[in-house]
């Protein structure tokens, strides 16, 4: 069995099904891309395994530990266990506005840290708290900004606490809902560009729903798309961008067209 | 001691009661409020739905109404008599009688209703994305009304807060109708005995007090504005 294990998950939303028998394994340290169009499910794919959504069925497993099933914990204790197994940053960044960078981070650390204690659990932390806030700020090149408040930074730099506050918690999987797509095409690539460097430098296992197509080409160990909440193609990036399959190439078509 | 200063000690005495009835509903609608805030945003339907009642009828019908009727009706149907309480202050020559207390609950459940709605106002107005960042972030979901929506909440919430506090310091001259001794009764007493301008005079300490909350309310607008939502 794989590091990271998606089997028969399937969910829906009244009578519409979203995610329509989703099977996938990845391995530690490796990138997998998500990509298709619109409302193909991508979202809810990333909001079911980060627990924001309930699954009809299906079992997620990290490390041979079930994640995720249609049993959910009842204990909302429980569900931050397997939580903070995943990072998510989203689409709208979603900082804290009444907090600046530094809090921002630090917030969730010190609220994750108490709650450890008070279960008896090992510190995430390796280092002085705030040491390991700078660290993060460093990995997104953004440690000169650290008692800035978000309204007062550009989308990108947005995008890059969100990603650093992410991380904060360690998470064995960091996924990505579109993080460049409410963003000016002139501030994606410093985003882009950080997110390699997580895969490059760090070796972060991470789920990127994207439509950077190149992008997808370059970071991914694995390429997943998606139409009408199935699988379509599942393989390299090679096999995926020279898929045979019709619905694959009509969607890389328009897909090149529209950034054209 | 002259008819002036005589009158103005009246008026100040029947002020400190306003004051009380001001200041004590507040501090007992405030958290009362939250309370039914929740209560009508309950994920459990029945407690959800009575308390959209509950708020609908406080909020629909009029205060003097339920001032009447929380002072009369437990001592009709039930022989229940509202509690009193000496202060013991001698400056302060109103006691809280048992009609300042039945004043105080009347008041305190009314605007409570009022405030429920305007946090759940304020509570809904706060994106989605702002819970579910906490909620990934491992936080639970008390930490992530605390340290996230909470104040977020109270900038959005201080401008109708300081329309309905304005307006409550006005509204505690309703209480006149059950013969609390507060400004306006004061006043009235006044009126009874010929003499027009201690209602004016009194219309004057309304006034200095609201512009004074005006003030504060405006301070308190500041020093959230680094906060952009
Ligand atoms: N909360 C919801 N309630 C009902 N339907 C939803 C909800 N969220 C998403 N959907 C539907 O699920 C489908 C997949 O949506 P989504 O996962 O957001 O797609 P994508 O991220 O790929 O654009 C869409 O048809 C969408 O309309
Ligand atoms: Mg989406």
């Amino acid at each position: 069995m794989g590091y990271f294990v998606v089997r028969n998950l399937y969910k829906s939303y009244g009578k519409n099904l979203v995610l329509d028998d989703i099977n996938f394994s990845i391995e530690k340290g490796q990138v997998l891309s998500i990509i298709g169009r619109s409302g193909c499910g991508k979202t809810t794919l990333l909001r079911s395994l980060n627990y924001l959504e309930s699954i009809d069925s299906g079992e997620v497993y990290l490390e041979d530990e079930l994640l995720l099933s249609n049993e959910f914990p009842k204990k909302e204790n429980d569900i931050i266990k397997k939580r903070i197994h995943y990072g998510l940053v989203f689409q709208s960044f979603n900082l804290f506005p009444q907090y600046n960078v530094y809090q921002n981070i630090e917030l969730p650390l010190k609220l994750m840290e108490e709650k450890r204690k008070k279960d008896n659990l090992p510190s995430l932390l390796n280092k002085r708290i705030e040491e390991e806030i700078l660290e993060l700020l460093d990995k997104v090149g953004l440690k000169n900004k650290m008692d800035i408040y978000p309204s007062q930074l550009s989308g990108g730099q947005c995008q890059r606490v969100a990603i650093a506050r992410a991380m904060a918690l360690k998470p064995d999987i960091l996924c990505f809902d579109e993080p460049t797509s409410a963003l000016d095409p002139e501030l994606t690539g410093e985003v882009l560009k950080v997110i390699l460097e997580l895969k490059v430098k760090y070796h972060l296992t991470m789920i990127i729903v994207t439509h950077e197509m190149a992008f997808a080409k370059t970071i991914s160990d694995k390429v997943m798309f998606m139409d009408g909440g199935k699988i379509v193609d599942y393989g390299s990036p090679d096999d995926v961008f020279n898929s045979q399959n019709e619905k694959t190439k009509n969607f890389l078509k328009s897909s090149i067209t529209l950034n054209q | 001691m002259g008819q002036f200063g005589s009158v103005t000690l009246e008026l100040l005495n029947g002020l400190a009661s306003s004051f009380f009835l001001f200041i004590l509903t507040l501090l007992i609608s405030i958290p009362l409020g939250l309370l039914m805030c929740f209560c009508t945003m309950s994920k459990f339907k029945p407690l959800s739905w009575l308390f959209q009642g509950i708020v609908l009828v406080l909020r629909g019908t009029p205060l003097m109404l339920q001032i009447f009727v929380i002072f009369y009706v437990p001592g009709l149907l039930f022989g229940f008599q509202w509690p009193t309480m000496n202060t013991g202050w001698s400056w302060f020559d109103a006691t809280f009688s048992t009609r300042f207390i039945a004043a105080l609950v009347a008041f305190g459940i009314n605007y409570a209703a009022y405030f429920s709605e305007i946090f759940r106002g304020g509570i809904q107005s706060i994106p989605k994305g702002q819970f579910e960042a906490g909620a990934v972030l491992g936080m639970s979901r008390r930490e992530i009304f605390r340290k996230v929506i909470l104040l977020q909440m109270i900038k959005r919430i201080v401008p109708p807060m300081g329309n309905e506090i304005i307006t409550l310091v006005k509204d505690t001259s309703l209480a006149n109708v059950i013969a609390v001794t507060e400004l306006m009764f004061r006043a009235q007493q006044q009126l009874n005995k010929g003499l027009i301008w201690p209602i004016f005079y009194a219309g004057l300490f309304y006034f200095l007090f609201n512009a004074l909350i005006t003030y504060l309310l405006k301070i308190a607008e500041r020093k959230l504005e680094y906060i952009k939502i």
